[in-house]
């Protein structure tokens, strides 16, 4: 007796519940919240919260409420536990976030058969997006950045270049890429490697590209602490010192790694879609929101930035759906999506669902006793270069 | 040869930061015959006291290279007085691993919690900053000086053992035990003494070797498989042997990085298994 009362008193709550969570919409962020990665799933939040600070979590009388899980590592089959366990146990309608691609390939299947869209804040290969039909990207791709990075390699003078990129999806797109666009430009490439991603010691990998006589090197790694060992590899081995430049995509140089690379680290060239140091009255209307919301500005990365996006698409799709769950018809309301971001004007190319985003070219420099990335060419609207027919 | 030239220097610092810390973990796995997994927690425990030292207390390299080491021992105390002395020479080894691997785990745990998940910087001094010119090619100074720093660690070591009177009793404890306690040499004495001398050893190799082997939240686990090898390869008890296993394979994986780097560390376990296979006891280890 005393048993089916608690039953039926089980049944009740539940009830209860569903009722009382009907208007709140939940969306998983998945994120390095942990770890050494940790920053960049932080800038996650400081931008979703940025966001939310500025528009409310009110969309049309529903309740939006971000779900934080943590991704830590390149490591599939969790993060594929954590978009299930988001999915079936918390019942969100969205998937935002995806530092790492393998983390992002292993949730793309899932998506389909939920029926939930995914917002990538970060994770950089092409061919994600062909993953699922329900898949938008607001960060950037490995092609994107690195085709204009070889353009300026040749603009720049640089005959044999030497690449290096991490042994993973974004790292062979950008040797790819690089390769590609370099030698139709007339360059030679006389040395590629691919570093596996526990790498911690570069010098032996300093020498072999200094063996190799090349002139210029172009280096992809995962923004994280390798790439400080990477830069200081480079000048400590005298590679500077002897004239070799280097080129690389921003995620080399993010704003809260210059100052331990200090003064050395002045005049390395990148190409990337953001800077904090842009110079544009959104960036600093949106630098002002990360600071109230209590985020140093020495902390902020690119991430911020594209998980902001990320939300103002999420408030769309809901907005378009009032707050139903139809995935087409909330994809089908952000495809082709214009608006001025924090970086620049973009948009949503409707074909590929990725971001169209003006890539810049930017050198270190230093300006008021502080190192940062000064943007000294626009490479305007700039779509994936790996998923466009070229 | 000038890639041979190329190779080597870096080859001989990264040997000599696996010998700084292997060297303590030989030490007790010869003399008190303690297969000890923590020996990488103590080498973390040391990384992350120098890295706050400098970091929030701002003080010099080598203040914080003394604080890493002494904190390291004192923080080493406990466990020596109320876990380690229970399983010294006796136990056998599935509960010295257990014991061992959950100290470990209790020492990442308490580090995480205390100094957070992200991987912690060693900033280095001026001085060891930036590269230095060997003629045939640039160096990065710090790399000498952990070539430096292992040379003195290996002949401290040869004085200590070879030239002291602690060293007599130490050599008579590993060579039988049972027969010096007879003869009235302290054993007990001189375990605690060795067991605070391969903490400190961890402790300072996990200082000075972070540029190679960077100091993070999982460093004991990730690299105590590294370690423990070394310690196999040379054979258990014999700086010497230590020496030659990290030399050895600091050159083999090198090499493999410099000529192959996708392969991974594929040629630091090549190396492992001729070795092993070629000297079941280690180059210079004896058969018990």
């Amino acid at each position: 007796m005393k048993g089916l009362r608690s039953v039926c008193a089980a049944a009740a709550l539940s009830f209860v519940a569903a009722g009382a969570h009907a208007d709140t919409i939940k969306v998983g962020v998945i994120g390095t919240m942990s770890g050494p990665y940790a920053l960049f799933g932080q800038n996650f939040k400081m931008g979703i919260d940025a966001w939310v600070a500025e528009h409310g979590n009110k969309v049309g009388g529903h309740t939006v409420e971000f779900v934080y899980r943590d991704e830590v590592s390149p490591n599939p089959a969790q993060s594929k536990a954590l978009a299930q366990e988001l999915i079936v146990k918390e019942k969100v309608q969205y998937i935002a976030g995806l530092y790492f691609t393998p983390n992002a390939m292993a949730v793309a299947p899932l998506l389909q058969e939920a029926k939930v869209p995914m917002v990538v804040l970060n994770a950089a290969t092409s061919s994600i997006t062909e993953k699922s039909p329900y898949i938008v990207r607001t960060s950037f791709t490995m092609f994107q950045n690195t085709v204009p990075a070889a353009k300026v390699a040749k603009q720049k003078g640089a005959k044999k270049v030497a690449i290096a990129v991490s042994d993973y999806g974004p790292g062979i797109d950008a040797e790819t890429a690089f390769k590609k666009t370099f030698e139709a430009e007339g360059g030679s490439v006389v040395e590629a490697v691919r570093m596996p991603l526990a790498t911690t010691d570069f010098g032996p990998i300093m020498q072999r590209i200094k063996d190799s006589g090349a002139d210029m090197i172009f280096t992809f790694l995962p923004a994280g602490p390798p790439t400080l060992g990477f830069v200081k590899a480079y000048i400590d081995n005298g590679l500077k010192a002897a004239g070799v430049k280097l080129m690389s995509t921003g995620d080399v140089v993010t704003e809260p790694d210059l100052p331990n690379i200090g003064d050395s680290g002045i005049g390395i060239l990148s190409t990337y879609h953001y800077a904090v140091s842009h110079d544009s009255p959104e960036n600093k209307a949106f630098l002002a929101l990360l600071q109230k919301g209590g985020a140093k500005l020495g902390d902020v990365t690119m991430t911020s930035v594209a998980a902001y996006d990320g939300a103002r698409l999420i408030y769309k799709m809901i907005e378009a759906t009032g707050g139903k769950q139809d995935p087409d018809k909330a994809i089908a309301a952000v495809k082709d999506m214009k608006w001025t971001s924090p970086r620049g004007p973009v948009s949503i190319d409707p074909t590929t669902r990725h971001i169209t985003q003006s890539v810049y070219l930017r050198e270190v420099e230093k300006q008021d006793g502080k190192l940062i990335n000064k943007e000294i060419e626009t490479f305007k609207d700039q779509p994936d270069w790996g998923l466009v027919k070229q | 040869m000038r890639t041979i030239l190329g190779i080597l220097p870096d080859a001989l610092a990264y040997g000599m930061v696996l010998f700084t810390i292997s060297i303590g973990l030989s030490i007790m796995m010869g003399l008190m015959r303690v297969v000890n997994l923590a020996h990488g927690a103590f080498t973390m425990i040391g990384g992350y006291l120098a890295s706050f030292a400098l970091v929030s207390l701002g003080v010099s390299y080598p203040i914080a290279i003394l604080i890493a080491v002494i904190g390291a021992v004192i923080i080493s105390v406990p466990f020596e007085f109320l876990l380690y002395r229970r399983i010294y020479r006796r136990s056998d080894e599935l509960t010295q691993i257990l014991l061992t691997i959950g100290i470990t785990f209790f020492i990442v745990g308490i580090a995480n919690y205390i100094f957070g998940p992200t991987s912690k910087p060693i900033p280095l001094p001026e001085m060891l900053k930036g590269p230095f010119d060997l003629g045939f090619r640039m160096i990065p100074a710090h790399r000498l000086f952990v070539i430096g720093c292992g040379v003195v660690t290996a002949v401290a070591l040869w004085l200590l053992i070879e030239k002291t009177e602690f060293g007599v009793r130490l050599r008579a404890a590993v060579d039988n035990g049972d027969m010096a306690e007879a003869l009235g040499i302290r054993t007990q004495i001189v375990y605690s003494v060795t067991f605070a001398l391969a903490v400190g050893l961890a402790a300072f190799g996990g200082v000075v070797g972070a540029e190679l082997l960077p100091v993070e939240p999982f460093y004991a686990l990730r690299y105590m498989v590294t370690f423990l090898v070394v310690v196999s390869v040379g054979g258990a008890g014999s700086v010497t042997g230590a020496m030659a296993a990290s030399l050895l394979l600091g050159l083999a994986d090198t090499t493999g990085k410099y000529l192959a780097p996708e392969f991974g560390e594929f040629f630091f376990y090549v190396a492992v298994i001729v070795i092993v296979y070629v000297f079941p006891h280690g180059l210079f280890g004896k058969a018990h």
